[in-house]
C-alpha cells in the first residue's frame, strides 16, 4: 500500500515523540560485529523478513528490540527497505493479536516471519498448521512443525558467568536476583546464576525475588530497594521492563551517595546505557542473549534456501549466542581472567550448567 | 405605585404542555407578595422563568420599569434577584462562609480571602438579625439555620428581590415563626419578597398581597387583608374546600397493634424508644404527637421490621412480629406510608406503575414462578391511578416527575389497596397542598370506618387534632400521655410534647409505661 | 428538531467528529489519514478473515460489557470483571485440559466451570459489601490482583512449572470447522452465539423476572427497596454473582475459543476494564452492550491493520482509536450542541 522512505518515517516518528529508543539504538548495531554474512551489496536481494513482537513492544530494551535490531542489520546488509518486500515488524497490543499479526505478515508474503517470545508459542503452532507454505521462526519456545524453526538460548550459561562475576565482586556476600514471571526461560537464568555464585563461594547469600510481571518498573524499584537496604550490593535482573526499576533504584542510590557500592547486572541486551548516571555507571555487566545474531543467522540460511524448518537451534556460550557484555572496566583484570577461565570450562563441557532449579 | 418586578402575560410551554398561560405578577417595592397555587400549578415554572432558568414563549419581564431579557441566572443575579431554594444548595462539609462565597470567591493575589468574606457575612447576619456563625460547618447546623445561610447567600450577592420557594416545608413551628420575623426585617430594610407557598396560614400571617395561579392560569391578585383562608383556598383549588375534616364517631373494636415495653436503639446504640407501650384498635385512628426526633422514626421502623428491637414485644392481630423481616410484617397485615416518600416510599427512577406494585410484584396474579406479567402491573397501576386520583400521564411516567401530592396518593393507593389491618401513616401530608391534604385525611378516615386500625405520626398539631380519635404524645422515646382531641387543646399538647406532664389524673390513660418519668 | 432526528444524528455526528479529530492527529504526525482509515476499514471488514476475527474480538467484550452493565443496573460498580474473567478463563481451560468427555457434556461443563469461578469471584465482594458495607470498588480491584497471581500459580502447578497449559481437548473447544472455513481460518468460534444468548438472558432477567425487578429497585433506591420488604443484602450478593458469571463466561471465550489454553500473564488482559466502557457506551442496557462491544471490538481489532497496511505506529493508532471512542462516549455534549443549534435557528425565525 505505502512505501514510505524510511528516513522520512524516522524523522516523523521522532517528531511525534515515539520510539526514540528504537531509533537511537539502530546506529549502534550498524557499527557492531557483522553476522558473518556477505558485505552489503548495492543491489537489493529478493528476500524479505518480518517479525511480530510480543506485548513488550519493539522498544523494550530487551529481546524484542534485539530481534528488531538483527532484522534491521540483515536488511541493511542486503540492501532491503522497510516495508513490503523488505523488512518490517508488527507490534502486539495483547495476547490475542499474535495470530492476526503473524497472519498479516504471511499474507504480505514475507519470506521468513519471526514470532518473538515464548508467549507466541500457541499462535505460531496454529498459524504454521494453517499456512504450511510459510516459513516461521520462534524465539524462546519450541514448536514442533515442519515449517517452524525453533530458537532456544542457553540462558543458564550466560547467567552462570554473571553469577561467577557477582560472587567474585561482592563485598557484602549478599547478592540479589530479580525475576519477571516464574516461567521456564527466567528460571534458566535463575538456575545458572545461582550455580555460578555457588561455584565460587557457596556461603554467599542470594535473595531471589519474582515480581510477577515484565512491565512493572515500579515493582522492580521497590524490590531492588529492599535488597540493597538488606545489604545486597549486586542485583542481577531478568525481568524485562520491570528491571528498569532496578536500574532506577541503583542510580538513585549512586546519585545520593557517589561512594555507594551498588551494581546491576543487565539482561538480554547490553544495558550499559541504562546504568549511566552522570559520570558514574551502575552496570556491572549484562548477560547478553544474542537474539539479533540468531535472527540474522536464520535469515541468511533461509535466503540461501536452507531454512531450518522443523529444527530446534540452541545458542549457547560456545557459539556466542549468549555471553557477558563488555564491563567497560567495572570488572577488574584479575576477575576478568577468572571469568574467561570459567567460560572456557563451560565451552569445553567441563562445567555443565543446570537449566532447572535443583 | 412603583413595581420592582413585573411579569406580564408570561407563557411557558414544554412541548405541547402549557405550564404557564398568561400569568401576570407585579411585585411592589417593600412588599411580601405571596404566589399561591397547588402543587403542579406552575409556581416553580414561573419563578424559574424569572430566575433565568427557563425562557418564556410569550410575555415580558420588567425590572424597575425596564424590559429585560433574563437569559440565565447570572443575569438575574446582576438584576438583584436572588432565590432561596426549597432544597438547599449547600455543600455539607463546607463552612457557612465558604458556601456563601462559592462561585464568586473574593481573591487577594489569587488566594481566596475568606477572612474578609467572613466579616462581611457577619455584618450582613447582624444587619438582618440572622444570627449565623460564619465559621460553622453546614452539616452541624439546623435546617432553619441552613435556610438562613441560603438567605445570606442572596444578600451577599446584593439581592434586592428575594424569592422564597416553599420556605417552611422543612421547618419546625418555632423556626417558621423566626423565619417570618426575618422576612419582616428584610422588608424593613428595603427588600422585596416573593413567597411561593401553598400554606394559607403563612400567607395570612405574613404577606401583603397574593397572586393565585391554578393549573397554569393566572387567577388574579388579591390584597391579603381583604381576603380570608377559605376564599383563597377556593381560588386556588377552584372549588369549595372543607378545612375541618368531617368524620363520624369511631367504633373501636379489638386490638390490632399491641406494643409492650418496647426498647429500640439507633445506630449509635442510643436508646431512642424507651420501654414504650401503645395499642391501636380496629376502627380507630391513633395519632402520635411529638416533636421530631423523639423516637417516632425508630418506633415505626421497629414495628415494620426495619430496625432491630432490643427488648419488648410487638403483636399484630395477636401474632408476635417482633424482629420479623419487613416483608413478613407486611404480609401480617401492615401497610406503611413512610415519612420520607422520596427516600423510602418510592423508587423515583422507576415508572409510577412499578412503584404501585412495589409491595406486590412478587405475588399472584402479577407474578408467577418468578416471572412478572407487566400487563398486570399496568392494570393495577391504572386502577390505583383512577381510584386515588393520581394525576399522571400514565403508569409509564417516572415517579420522579409526579408532583409530591400525586406521589403520595400513589403510595397511599399502593398501601391501602393491599387491605392491611394496620395502616401506619408517617407524616402523610408533609409538603402537600390543601387539596391533597383533604384527600389524604379523608382516605385515612375511610380506612378507619372500614374497620382498620390507623396509626398516624405527625408533627403538625392541627392534623393530629383533626384526624385522630386518640392522641398519644411521645416525648424522649416514651408515650407520656394519651388524650382525646375533644378533651385537650393545642396548648396542652404543646406542653406535653415538650415534656411537661403530671396533672392528668382525669385523663383517659389506657396504657402507660411503668417507668414514665415525671419532671 | 424532532427527538428521533436528534437520536439518530447524535451517534453519527459523534463518530464523524471522532474520525475528523483522529485524522488531524494522523496529519500532524505525518501520516495519511485516508490511508489510515482505509486500513482501519479493511482491518474490520476487509475480507472474511478480518470479519471473522472482528467478531471473535467482539465476543468477550459482549460478555464483559454485560457483566459490568448488570452490576451497574443493580447499583454496583463491578471493577472486578477483569479478575472474574481471568479465573473463568483458567477454570474453563482447566476443565478443558483435565478430562476428556463427550462434547455434549464437556463443552457445557467447561463453560459452567468458568461461570461458577467468575460467580465465586463476584460473590466475595458482594458478601463483603452486603454484610460489612465495604465498598465493592476496593474489593473488586484487590480481587483482580488475587485472580491474576492465583491463576498464574495454578497454571504453574498444573503445567509442572510451565507457563501455559496444554491445549484443551477438542471436545471442550468452541471452535467450529464450519466457521473457520467460512472465514478463511479466522479464530471465529461459537462463543458469539453464547454471548448473544447471554444478552437475551440479561434482558430477560432484568425485564421479565421478579429478581430483575428487585435488582433494579435496589439499584435505584436501596432504602425504598428495603422499606418495600426486599432483601437488599441478598440482592447485592446475587447481582455480583450473576455479574461475575457473565465475566467468567467472557474468560471461557478466550479459554475455549480464541486461545484454547491459558498461559501465565504478566498483567491484566484489559478486556474487563474495557467492559466498563462498553457498558457505559451502551447505557447499561443489553442491546446497548451489543452496540458498545461491536464498536470497541471492531476498532480494537481493525486498528491492528493500521500499522500493517498504512505504516502508522501503533502508538498513534491507539490515540486515534481512543479519540473516536471518546467522541462517541461524549454523545451528551454533541446532543447539547445540536439542541443549541436548533434553538438558535428557532430564535432566528
Amino acid at each position: 500500500m505505502t512505501k514510505r522512505k524510511f528516513g522520512l518515517g524516522l524523522s516523523l516518528m521522532l517528531a511525534a515523540g515515539t520510539m526514540l529508543a528504537a531509533c537511537g539504538s539502530e546506529e549502534d548495531t550498524s557499527t557492531g560485529e557483522t553476522g558473518g554474512g556477505e558485505e552489503g551489496t548495492e543491489e537489493a536481494a529478493d528476500f524479505s523478513v518480518a517479525m511480530v513482537t510480543d506485548v513488550g513492544g519493539v522498544d523494550d530494551k530487551s529481546f524484542n528490540q534485539s530481534a528488531w535490531e538483527g532484522i534491521q542489520q540483515f536488511g541493511e546488509e542486503n540492501g532491503l527497505e522497510k516495508g513490503d518486500g523488505g523488512f518490517d515488524y508488527l507490534q502486539s497490543a495483547s495476547d490475542a493479536d499474535y495470530n492476526t499479526n503473524l497472519n498479516n505478515l504471511i499474507r504480505r508474503d514475507f519470506d521468513v516471519v519471526y514470532g518473538i517470545g515464548f508467549l507466541m508459542e500457541g499462535a505460531v503452532a496454529e498459524i504454521a498448521e494453517q499456512q504450511p507454505e510459510a516459513q516461521i521462526a520462534i524465539i524462546d519456545a519450541v514448536v514442533d512443525a515442519p515449517n517452524v524453526a525453533s530458537v532456544l538460548f542457553k540462558e543458564q550459561e550466560g547467567a552462570f558467568l554473571a553469577g561467577v562475576a557477582a560472587a567474585l565482586m561482592t563485598e557484602t556476600n549478599k547478592i540479589g536476583f530479580v525475576g519477571g514471571m516464574e516461567i521456564p526461560v527466567i528460571e534458566r537464568f535463575e538456575a545458572g546464576f545461582l550455580e555460578g555464585v555457588a561455584t565460587v563461594d557457596d556461603t554467599i547469600e542470594v535473595d531471589v525475588q519474582y515480581t510477577g510481571a515484565f512491565d512493572k518498573a515500579e515493582l522492580g524499584k521497590t524490590t531492588a530497594n529492599r535488597m540493597y537496604s538488606a545489604g545486597a550490593d549486586i542485583i542481577f535482573h531478568a525481568a524485562g521492563g520491570t528491571g528498569n526499576g532496578v536500574f532506577t533504584e541503583a542510580k538513585e542510590r549512586k546519585e545520593a551517595d557517589p561512594e555507594a557500592n551498588v551494581w546491576v547486572i543487565g539482561v538480554d541486551a547490553d544495558q550499559y546505557d541504562e546504568g549511566q548516571t552522570g559520570d558514574a555507571n551502575v552496570t556491572l555487566t549484562s548477560v547478553l542473549k544474542r537474539v539479533d545474531t540468531a535472527v540474522i543467522n536464520i535469515s541468511e540460511q533461509a535466503m540461501a534456501g536452507e531454512f531450518p524448518g522443523g529444527e530446534t537451534i540452541t545458542y549457547g556460550l560456545s557459539d556466542e549466542g549468549v555471553g557477558l557484555a563488555d564491563s567497560r572496566g567495572a570488572i577488574p583484570e584479575d576477575v576478568m581472567a577468572q571469568l574467561e577461565d570459567y567460560q572456557q570450562q563451560v565451552i569445553d563441557g567441563d562445567i555443565v550448567v543446570p537449566d532447572t532449579l535443583q | 405605585m412603583e413595581y420592582v418586578i413585573e411579569m406580564l402575560n408570561i407563557r411557558k410551554e414544554f412541548g405541547t404542555f402549557v405550564a404557564n398561560d398568561n400569568i401576570t405578577l407585579q411585585l411592589q417595592k417593600g412588599e411580601i407578595h405571596a404566589l399561591l397555587g397547588e402543587n403542579g400549578a406552575g409556581k416553580s415554572t414561573l419563578m424559574n422563568v424569572l430566575f433565568g432558568l427557563y425562557q418564556p414563549e410569550g410575555g415580558e419581564i420588567r425590572v424597575r420599569g425596564q424590559k429585560v431579557d433574563i437569559a440565565n441566572p447570572n443575569v438575574a443575579n446582576d438584576l438583584g434577584i436572588g432565590m432561596v431554594h426549597q432544597h438547599f444548595m449547600l455543600v455539607e462539609n463546607f463552612s457557612v462562609t465558604e458556601n456563601i462565597i462559592l462561585g464568586s470567591e473574593p481573591t487577594k493575589y489569587g488566594i481566596t480571602n475568606k477572612k474578609d468574606a467572613a466579616k462581611k457575612v457577619q455584618a450582613l447576619s447582624e444587619q438582618y438579625g440572622l444570627n449565623v456563625d460564619p465559621y460553622a460547618i453546614i452539616e452541624d447546623i439546623s435546617v432553619g439555620m441552613q435556610q438562613r445561610v441560603e438567605i445570606l447567600k442572596t444578600l451577599y450577592r446584593g439581592a434586592e428581590i428575594l424569592i422564597f420557594d416553599e420556605p417552611t416545608a422543612s421547618l419546625t413551628p418555632q423556626e417558621i415563626t423566626e423565619l417570618i420575623q426575618i422576612m419582616k426585617r428584610l422588608i424593613a430594610e428595603g427588600k422585596s419578597i416573593i413567597l411561593i407557598t401553598h400554606k394559607l396560614k403563612e400567607i395570612m400571617d405574613v404577606s401583603d398581597r397574593v397572586t393565585v395561579i391554578r393549573k397554569g392560569q393566572g387567577i388574579g391578585t388579591v390584597i391579603t387583608s381583604e381576603t380570608n383562608p377559605n376564599d383563597l383556598a377556593s381560588l386556588m383549588v377552584g372549588r369549595q374546600v372543607e378545612f375541618t375534616t368531617v368524620k363520624g364517631q369511631a367504633f373501636p373494636g379489638e386490638e390490632i397493634l399491641d406494643i409492650k415495653n418496647l426498647v429500640v436503639q439507633d445506630y449509635r446504640g442510643v436508646e431512642k424508644v424507651k420501654s414504650l407501650n401503645l395499642n391501636v384498635r380496629k376502627g380507630e385512628i391513633v395519632g402520635i404527637a411529638g416533636i421530631d426526633g423523639n423516637g417516632q422514626s425508630e418506633l415505626i421502623e421497629a414495628i415494620t421490621g426495619l430496625r432491630k428491637v432490643k427488648s419488648g414485644t410487638i403483636f399484630i392481630n395477636g401474632k408476635d412480629v417482633t424482629n420479623m423481616k419487613p416483608r413478613k410484617v407486611t404480609e401480617s397485615g401492615v401497610g406503611h406510608i413512610p415519612q420520607d416518600r422520596h427516600k423510602h416510599g418510592l423508587v423515583l427512577d422507576f415508572p409510577i406503575g412499578h412503584n404501585i406494585s412495589l409491595q406486590t410484584y412478587y405475588t399472584k396474579p402479577i407474578s408467577k414462578s418468578g416471572i412478572i406479567d407487566y400487563n398486570k402491573i399496568n392494570d393495577k397501576a391504572l386502577q390505583i391511578i383512577k381510584d386515588f386520583d393520581v394525576r399522571t400521564q400514565g403508569p409509564g411516567e417516572l415517579a420522579r416527575s409526579l408532583s409530591g401530592g400525586n406521589q403520595q396518593k400513589a403510595i397511599i393507593g399502593r398501601e391501602v389497596d393491599r387491605d392491611p389491618d394496620l395502616l401506619i401513616a408517617a407524616l402523610p401530608t408533609r409538603g402537600l397542598d390543601v387539596g391533597a391534604i383533604e384527600f389524604i385525611h379523608s382516605r385515612l378516615i375511610e380506612q378507619r370506618d372500614n374497620g382498620k386500625a390507623v396509626l398516624l405520626i405527625s408533627f403538625e398539631l392541627d392534623e393530629v387534632m383533626n384526624v385522630s380519635d386518640r392522641i398519644a404524645v411521645i416525648h424522649d422515646g416514651e408515650i407520656v400521655d394519651i388524650v382525646t382531641p375533644e378533651s385537650t387543646s393545642e396548648q396542652e399538647l404543646g406542653l406535653l410534647m415538650a415534656g411537661h406532664t403530671g396533672h392528668k389524673e382525669s385523663q383517659d390513660l389506657t396504657k402507660k409505661g411503668e417507668d414514665q418519668h415525671v419532671e | 428538531m424532532s427527538n428521533r432526528m436528534t437520536n439518530l444524528l447524535v451517534p453519527i455526528v459523534s463518530v464523524i467528529l471522532g474520525l475528523l479529530v483522529g485524522a488531524v492527529i494522523m496529519l500532524v504526525s505525518g501520516y495519511n489519514p485516508l490511508e489510515g482509515y482505509a486500513a482501519l476499514w479493511n482491518g474490520i471488514f476487509g475480507d472474511m478473515y478480518t470479519i471473522g476475527e472482528t467478531i471473535r474480538q467482539i465476543t468477550p467484550y459482549l460478555l464483559a460489557g454485560l457483566a459490568v452493565a448488570f452490576a451497574f443496573r443493580s447499583g454496583l460498580f463491578n471493577i472486578g470483571v477483569e479478575g472474574q474473567l481471568i479465573v473463568g478463563w483458567f477454570a474453563a481451560a482447566y476443565v478443558g485440559v483435565a478430562v476428556e468427555l463427550p462434547k455434549i457434556i464437556h463443552l457445557p461443563l467447561a463453560i459452567i466451570a468458568a461461570a461458577v469461578a467468575g460467580a465465586l469471584w463476584g460473590f466475595v465482594p458482594g458478601l463483603l459489601k452486603a454484610k460489612f458495607h465495604v465498598h465493592e470498588v476496593i474489593i473488586t480491584i484487590m480481587m483482580n490482583y488475587i485472580a491474576l497471581h492465583v491463576t498464574n500459580a495454578l497454571i504453574r502447578t498444573v503445567s509442572d512449572g510451565g507457563d501455559r497449559t496444554e491445549n484443551i481437548f477438542a471436545s471442550a473447544s468452541l471452535r467450529s470447522e464450519f466457521l473457520e472455513n467460512l472465514t478463511e481460518f479466522s479464530r471465529l468460534h461459537l462463543g458469539i452465539v453464547l454471548a448473544l444468548v447471554m444478552v437475551g438472558v440479561m434482558w430477560f432477567i432484568l425485564e421479565k423476572t421478579t429478581l430483575g425487578f428487585e435488582l433494579k429497585a435496589v439499584g435505584f433506591n436501596k432504602n425504598a427497596s428495603q422499606y418495600a420488604g426486599m432483601n437488599v443484602n441478598k440482592n447485592i450478593i446475587l447481582a455480583m454473582v450473576i455479574s461475575g458469571a457473565f465475566a467468567g463466561m467472557a474468560g471461557a471465550m478466550e479459554a475455549l475459543g480464541t486461545f484454547e489454553y491459558v498461559s501465565s500473564k504478566g498483567g491484566f488482559t484489559g478486556i474487563g476494564f474495557d467492559g466498563i466502557a462498553v457498558a457505559l457506551l451502551g447505557m447499561n442496557t443489553p442491546l446497548g452492550v451489543i452496540f458498545g462491544a461491536t464498536l470497541f471490538g471492531s476498532l480494537k481489532y481493525g486498528a491492528l491493520n493500521m500499522p500493517n497496511a498504512a505504516g502508522i505506529p501503533i502508538e498513534i493508532v491507539e490515540i486515534v482509536i481512543a479519540v473516536i471512542i471518546f467522541f462517541v462516549a461524549s454523545g451528551y455534549i454533541i446532543r447539547l450542541l445540536l439542541l443549541r443549534a436548533s434553538a438558535k435557528k428557532k430564535e432566528a425565525k
